[in-house]
């Protein structure tokens, strides 16, 4: 039980600690506009984040979130205002789109054997690439669709507005929480993550259950890159450059281990917030310089790693080896 | 740990089952034929790919071109080699290469500015930023080997505060230089080669020497097959690890001094951008599995080949630039599924049925 919950328990306590600090600093992370601004701006990096906990529960990784994310935009904005294309038909068209690629890289990875670093990097250079053939140019989107959308708001009293961005990163953690630990898919991912071989003489469809794990994380990350068109209104293939990087950390930093099989949704979704608050921070802060930024953010991201391994004993090494060594001489006669 | 073992030796690349035909050959036989087709693609595209001219006592022509272009990732990839070998990967590369070209810059710089101090001279600094590597390295080998963090995770760490020191160590400026012996490094000529060529290959033959010449290669690869085993066969599978991150830290630094050399100014953000990525890509495509154990450096090198050839190809082609990212994609994946027994197992048994 212990080694189960304590790596997210540790991210909770942390991420709590840290809120307190900077409420204390600055009494503005008390108001709902805080909180606010956080789920809107870390939307784009939360979403594909639960479809990246999926994958690295079920022991891969995936690297094409920032691409997918890159591609989703200049999609939407070359079919609403170069085609004409109703924003809805262009966000179903692109879900479809992501949901095949995600699928084809599922197969490459299950019946070819290439490694899902291998295969997602590929996919990473193909989105991306698809994005600049579509066009290197950044276009506005006008369409009367996306003001209607940014309309949806919900104005807490002290001014902190609930966009729809945000409420749409929400309800994708709790639909990725009801799918890890109430479906039949969850179980599975849990079971391919702690040994693939033994899972699959289970019964658990693994080819349709890898295949399925890699389109619902393009899926995700289409689905974030539409809100990230909502919000900045324009598709730019430069756009999440490197973001699958910092989905990575959200996700390890949740607690979920890279070797498969332990992990949260939840943990995820404090996981994306923490480096948030620690850039609201610094930006209220105001005097650190950005290269300073990312060293702490470094720093932070080793400390939480550390805390895990002190503090969790699943992925540990020495351990196994240390009750072994301890089984031998206990065999010996003395 | 053995039942999670299991699902990884299912992911080996290595058949062991005898008497698989034609299809059943030396890994390189694949790797070698991507090479072949991938030129002989580019000598359709282009008629004179193939030749080279003498000018002003420098050679000149595409095929020096693409030996001079992968300096850089060939570099990274002798070191990655032996890092993923041990079952690891080194993401930080890219950031460590310009930690290490900063470093080198702005003490240049120094220099150039009139500072007399032994340390200050071109050639110690390019030793101290060789050296800086190494520590790099052993930053990465110590979070590894002695801490147990997943290598992805260790090296993340130093591939996102990395590129905040170089800023720190430049000011967040970008420093140019006009130091002719740090510039060599990137642009020199020597007997009508570019420098960089000799550079690599000098690394590549005395890590070559290193590794098959002493036990160094084969504890690499019992490392990372096993790591259990060879620690209860009395390997320092620690010690290995760090080494390999050295190893690793060090190609780094010359990576990044052969790209500042060659432009003259050190750029924290773009020198060595997504470089990791192409050396993990040029190891993979070389035919060393991501699941550790045997390597091969002169394959790595092909698979660097390979990449370098698909790139100069494209530039010689009339294709539209931003269409690069896409052929590299399909081509990549092409060669993977080609490397894939699995793949190709399935195809034969495809032609079968229908014929």
């Amino acid at each position: 039980m212990k080694s189960r919950f304590f790596p997210l328990l540790m991210t909770f306590v942390v991420f709590i600690l840290l809120y307190l600090f900077a409420y204390s600093q600055y009494s503005s992370f008390g108001s709902m506009r805080v909180v606010c601004n956080l789920l809107r701006n870390y939307a784009y990096l939360g979403i594909p984040a639960v479809g990246v906990t999926f994958v690295i529960l079920s022991g891969g990784i995936d690297l094409s979130p920032g691409s997918v994310i890159a591609f989703t935009g200049v999609f939407c904005a070359l079919m609403i205002e170069r085609q004409g294309m109703h924003p809805l038909v262009a966000f179903a068209a692109i879900l479809a789109i992501a949901t095949v690629f995600g699928s084809m890289i599922g197969v490459l990875i299950y019946y070819f054997k290439i490694p899902s670093f291998i295969a997602t990097l590929s996919g990473m250079f193909l989105a991306r690439g698809g994005a600049y053939v579509l066009t290197t140019d950044s276009i506005s989107i006008r369409h009367p669709f996306y003001v209607d959308i940014s309309n949806i708001v919900y104005v807490f009293p002290d001014g902190g507005r609930f966009t729809f961005a945000a409420g749409a990163f929400v309800v994708v953690v709790l639909i990725g929480i009801f799918l890890a630990h109430y479906t039949h898919f969850g179980r599975n991912v849990y079971a391919i993550g702690g040994n693939e071989t033994g899972a699959a003489m289970l019964g658990v469809p693994v080819a349709r259950t890898i295949i399925g794990i890699y389109a619902l994380s393009s899926f995700l990350s289409a689905f974030a890159g539409i809100i990230l068109s909502l919000s900045k209104r324009s598709g730019d293939s430069t756009i999440a450059l490197g973001a699958e990087m910092d989905v990575i950390a959200a996700v390890v930093i949740g607690g979920t281990l890279l070797t498969g099989g332990v992990g949260y949704v939840v943990g995820t979704f404090i996981g994306v917030l923490l480096p948030g608050v620690i850039h609201t921070y610094l930006t209220l802060d105001g005097s650190l310089t950005p290269w300073w930024i990312k060293i702490i953010v470094g720093a932070l991201f080793l400390g939480f790693i550390l805390m895990q391994k002190l503090l969790s004993s699943r992925a540990d090494f020495a351990r196994p080896l240390r009750s072994l060594r301890r089984a031998e001489e206990q065999q010996q006669p003395v | 740990m053995s039942e999670q073992l299991i699902p990884r030796l299912r992911n080996r690349v290595v058949d062991p089952r005898p008497g698989r035909g034609v299809w059943h050959s030396h890994r390189a036989v694949w790797t070698v034929l991507a090479l072949l087709l991938i030129l002989i693609a580019n000598r359709l595209i282009s008629a004179n790919f193939f030749s080279i001219t003498m000018v002003n006592g420098r050679l000149i022509g595409s095929l020096i071109t693409i030996l001079d272009g992968s300096a850089p990732i060939m570099l990274l990839s002798i070191g990655m080699t032996l890092v993923i070998a041990t079952k690891g990967v080194d993401l930080s590369v890219g950031a460590v290469m310009a930690i290490c070209a900063s470093a080198a810059v702005v003490m240049v710089n120094r220099y150039e500015a009139g500072a007399t101090e032994f340390y200050y001279t071109p050639g110690v600094i390019i030793l101290l930023a060789v050296g800086l590597g190494a520590l790099c390295g052993l930053w990465n080998g110590i979070l590894v080997a002695v801490i147990n963090i997943q290598p992805i995770i260790a090296t993340l760490i130093l591939m996102i505060s990395g590129r905040g020191i170089a800023q720190m160590i430049t000011s967040g400026q970008s420093p140019t230089f006009t130091n002719d012996t740090l510039a060599f490094i990137g642009r020199g000529v020597l007997f009508g080669l570019p420098f960089p060529i000799y550079l690599y290959l000098a690394v590549l033959i005395v890590v070559f020497l290193l590794v098959r010449r002493t036990a160094l290669g084969l504890l690499i690869e019992s490392v990372g097959v096993n790591a259990r085993a060879s620690y209860y066969a009395g390997i320092n599978a620690a010690l290995v690890k760090i080494l390999v991150y050295m190893v690793s830290g060090m190609c780094a630094a010359l990576a990044g001094l052969v790209i500042a050399g060659e432009v003259k100014s050190a750029d924290p953000h773009k020198n060595g951008e997504f470089a990791e990525l192409d050396a993990i890509l040029a190891v993979v495509i070389g035919g060393t599995s991501l699941s550790g154990g045997r390597f091969s450096l002169v394959l790595s090198a092909l698979g660097v080949l390979i990449i370098q050839s698909l790139l100069t190809g494209l530039y010689v082609s009339k294709l539209h630039p931003t269409a690069n990212l896409v052929v590299k994609a399909i081509v990549v994946l092409l060669v993977l599924l080609l490397q894939s027994d699995e793949f190709r197992n399935r195809l034969t048994r495809l032609v079968r049925r229908s014929s």
